[in-house]
């Protein structure tokens, strides 16, 4: 291949919890002509550690990241939230260096490196999308997901009401103040419903594990999918609704 | 001096029990709801008209910065600056002595009421209740801070003090407490109420206090915006004006109020410009007060200049502009964060103005926060309120110590990420919980992780992670 080299990192939820958004990540990238690695010695970026005040604990993940993904072209998480710690916290606990320097969120990878916005995919739902704050306030990805959703053959794309409010999630911010957490969450679930979409996508498995838990209790019937398995999904090979 | 710093209140329950009852008070939910959300747009229209707003923001911090660097040089030219109009300096290092020489000047004046514009400064350090305590009645002049003040009620909002509560609970305090009662819930009875019984006030007064939003170092200026002009009655009618100001409040020359002018009134009330803005310097003979003291505060404030990262706190002009947009003040007002200083803004002034690592409910604000950066995103002086936020995290954690059963789980997650192969096994030990899983998800866990499913499923984790699926397929 000639494609660049670009390692995957698939952030410790996705890898333990949402495995489908990783394998779609990989599915996605080798179409588009790249050579993909998943670095085993990966982990995680320290972020929980780091945001909850146990900055101590999270410096040496900080280390081991800016090791473990040293030797690659380009390092791509499918999280705003990750590679917004790895860009913009890591420098501050362990300074910078070609790893910190090279890592992208996905839609910032597709649009920036790859430079496109058609993926070839194919995803026949109507489909709302919620920026995650993090991708939206600390990377500044704008609307490279909105560009890459709208050239998505069959899938229609509803606008979401208040979408920019977070939706409660914040890490360890939903079990130390759950009820805030909560009221947050539930109005973020009635913008989703008000626009009447299937699924719910958005770049983050943490904020959609949030929303899409409150979903779920509720019997809404509203799925919420990663940006990456709706990118992933083509006519050939199409997202299937797995266990969510 | 010392004793407890009044810019949080004495017993407020931490903010995850005082956000309790909150979110069940479903007439707050409503006005803040409708009050931030409006307050919300107009503040995006007002900024979205000027075209350098970015280049605005980075002068207002670059300003208070070298402020806060120069602090020494530019509070000693305000002070001589200030002297040489006629006006009095005098340093106060804490609430207590703040207070104590507030007092001595009302009495000295040979005063029983004062007149106070609303002010920020005056509220942190509690000195209503500090003249009270003295025999001197202090009255709020701005309709919110009225409204509070009759209500024996506490504020809920920098600007907006009362915004928690609706007209018909405004028209009840009124009633209560007035000489001349409103005759509906109509604003224009209410403000009509308001008027009469602060002109009298006014009008027989002899003292008033006020706050500053801004001082100008070179020729001791001192600079109030308000919109009502009630400010402006208290500036210019009694015969003495005692200014209480945070020693952060300076701008070095007439030319740097310029940005905050625009920055301000834009970020606050979403106005190009606010109605009222009064300046005034030392003592003018013929016109306004005959004596001007000015009482410089500290109150924390240097202590807080010394933590390189929180220091940016004292950047803020106070414009509120944080709790409009956050997610969590929408929902809990201000009075959950127990300080005169709620929503983001509070959350990481009021513990460093408290400095004090074992005070429960200091050390819950700075959690009070989902990190969303919306904050950040509208601070007209670029305060990193996220950045200070886990910075100040960091500071609790070191002084809970180790053995907390948070610090006790934070240590074993640590372990378990930093190699890879314990990660794997612990993954292998959460793909256990499918076991408790109906169609994938979970909806009951044990404490703590019933915090999340008290409102939230949560799935089961599958039983091939990637880096296991990885391994059979690519490895």
């Amino acid at each position: 291949m000639t494609g660049p080299r670009v390692a995957l990192f698939a952030t410790c939820i996705t890898d333990t919890v949402y495995p489908e958004t990783a394998k779609a990540v990989l599915r996605l990238l080798e179409r588009l002509g790249c050579e993909v690695d998943f670095p085993l010695a990966q982990t995680c970026c320290g972020q929980m550690h780091f945001n909850t005040g146990y900055h101590d604990h999270a410096r040496p993940l900080a280390q081991a990241y800016a090791e473990v993904f040293a030797g690659y072209d380009y390092v791509v998480a499918p999280s705003g939230s990750c590679a917004g710690m790895v860009r913009e916290i890591h420098p501050g606990l362990a300074g910078t260096g070609p790893a910190v320097e090279r890592t992208y969120e996905l839609s910032e990878f597709l649009v920036d490196v790859l430079g496109v916005t058609d993926v070839g995919a194919y995803f026949p739902h109507r489909v709302t999308y919620h920026p995650t704050c993090h991708s939206l306030r600390m990377l500044g990805v704008g609307d490279r997901p909105l560009a890459l959703l709208r050239a998505v053959r069959g899938l229609e794309l509803v606008e979401l009401p208040q979408a920019e409010q977070c939706c409660g999630f914040g890490g360890t911010f939903a079990l130390k103040n759950a009820e805030t957490s909560t009221a947050m969450l539930a109005d973020k679930m009635r913008c989703v419903q008000d626009t009447g979409a299937q699924v719910l996508t958005a770049g983050d498995n943490s904020c959609l594990m949030h929303i899409g838990g409150g979903l779920s209790r509720l019997r809404t019937g509203v799925r919420t999918v990663h940006l990456a398995e709706v990118l992933a999904s083509t006519e050939e090979e199409p997202w299937a609704a797995a266990t969510r | 001096m010392g004793g407890r710093n009044p810019v949080t209140w004495l017993g407020t329950p931490s903010f995850p029990k005082a956000a309790h009852d909150a979110l069940g008070d479903t007439q707050l939910r409503r006005n803040l709801r409708k009050a931030t959300t409006t307050i919300r747009g107009k503040r995006a229209s007002a900024v979205a008209e000027l075209a350098d707003w970015e280049r605005l923001r980075a002068a207002g911090a670059a300003i208070k910065d070298d402020v806060l660097a120069n602090l020494d040089t530019y509070l000693v030219r305000l002070e001589e600056a200030v002297t040489a109009r006629g006006g009095v300096v005098h340093w106060a290092r804490d609430a207590e002595e703040a207070n104590r020489i507030v007092l001595d000047l009302v009495r000295a004046e040979g005063a029983d009421e004062v007149v106070k514009v609303k002010s920020m400064a005056t509220a942190e350090i509690g000195l209503n209740e500090a003249l009270e305590a003295g025999g001197v009645r202090a009255v709020e002049t701005d309709l919110a801070e009225l409204i509070v003040q009759l209500g024996d009620d506490r504020p809920s909002h920098i600007l907006v003090p009362a915004i928690h509560r609706n007209r018909a609970e405004i028209r009840d305090v009124f009633r209560r407490r007035m000489a001349e009662p409103p005759a509906s819930d109509e604003p224009g009875d209410l403000a009509e109420a308001a008027r009469r019984h602060l002109r009298r006030k006014f009008l027989a007064t002899k003292v008033a206090i006020s706050g500053a939003n801004f001082a100008v170092a070179d020729t001791g200026s001192v600079v109030v915006v308000e919109s009502e002009g009630n400010g402006r009655m208290c500036l210019t009618l009694p015969e003495t004006l005692i200014t209480v100001m945070g020693l952060e409040k300076i701008v070095p020359s007439w030319p740097d109020l310029e940005v905050f002018l625009q920055l301000l009134p834009r970020s606050s009330t979403a106005e190009r410009m606010n109605p009222y803005t009064s300046v005034w310097s030392g003592v003018t003979p013929g016109d306004g007060p005959r004596r001007f003291h000015l009482v410089l505060l500290d109150n924390g404030r240097t202590a807080t200049l010394a933590d390189r990262v929180g220091r940016q706190a004292l950047r803020c002009i106070r414009c509120s502009a944080c709790l409009n947009v956050c997610p969590v003040y929408e929902r809990t007002g201000g009075q959950a964060y127990g300080s005169v200083y709620p929503g983001p803004i509070g959350a990481i002034l009021a513990p460093q103005l408290v400095d004090d690592p074992h005070d429960e409910q200091a050390a819950s604000l700075p959690y009070a926060s989902s990190l969303c950066g919306a904050c950040y995103e509208v601070c007209p002086v670029r305060i990193n309120i996220p950045e200070v936020l886990t910075h100040l995290r960091g500071k609790v954690v070191e002084a809970k110590g180790k053995r907390t059963p948070e610090a006790v789980a934070m240590a074993a997650a640590a372990w378990m990420f930093a190699d890879a192969r314990r990660y794997e096994v612990a993954q292998k030990a959460g793909s256990l919980s499918r076991f408790l899983a109906r169609d994938g998800r979970i909806s009951h866990l044990p404490w703590p992780g019933s915090k999340w499913t008290s409102s939230r499923d949560v799935p089961a984790v599958p039983k091939e992670s990637f880096r296991a699926w990885w391994r059979r397929n690519r490895g």
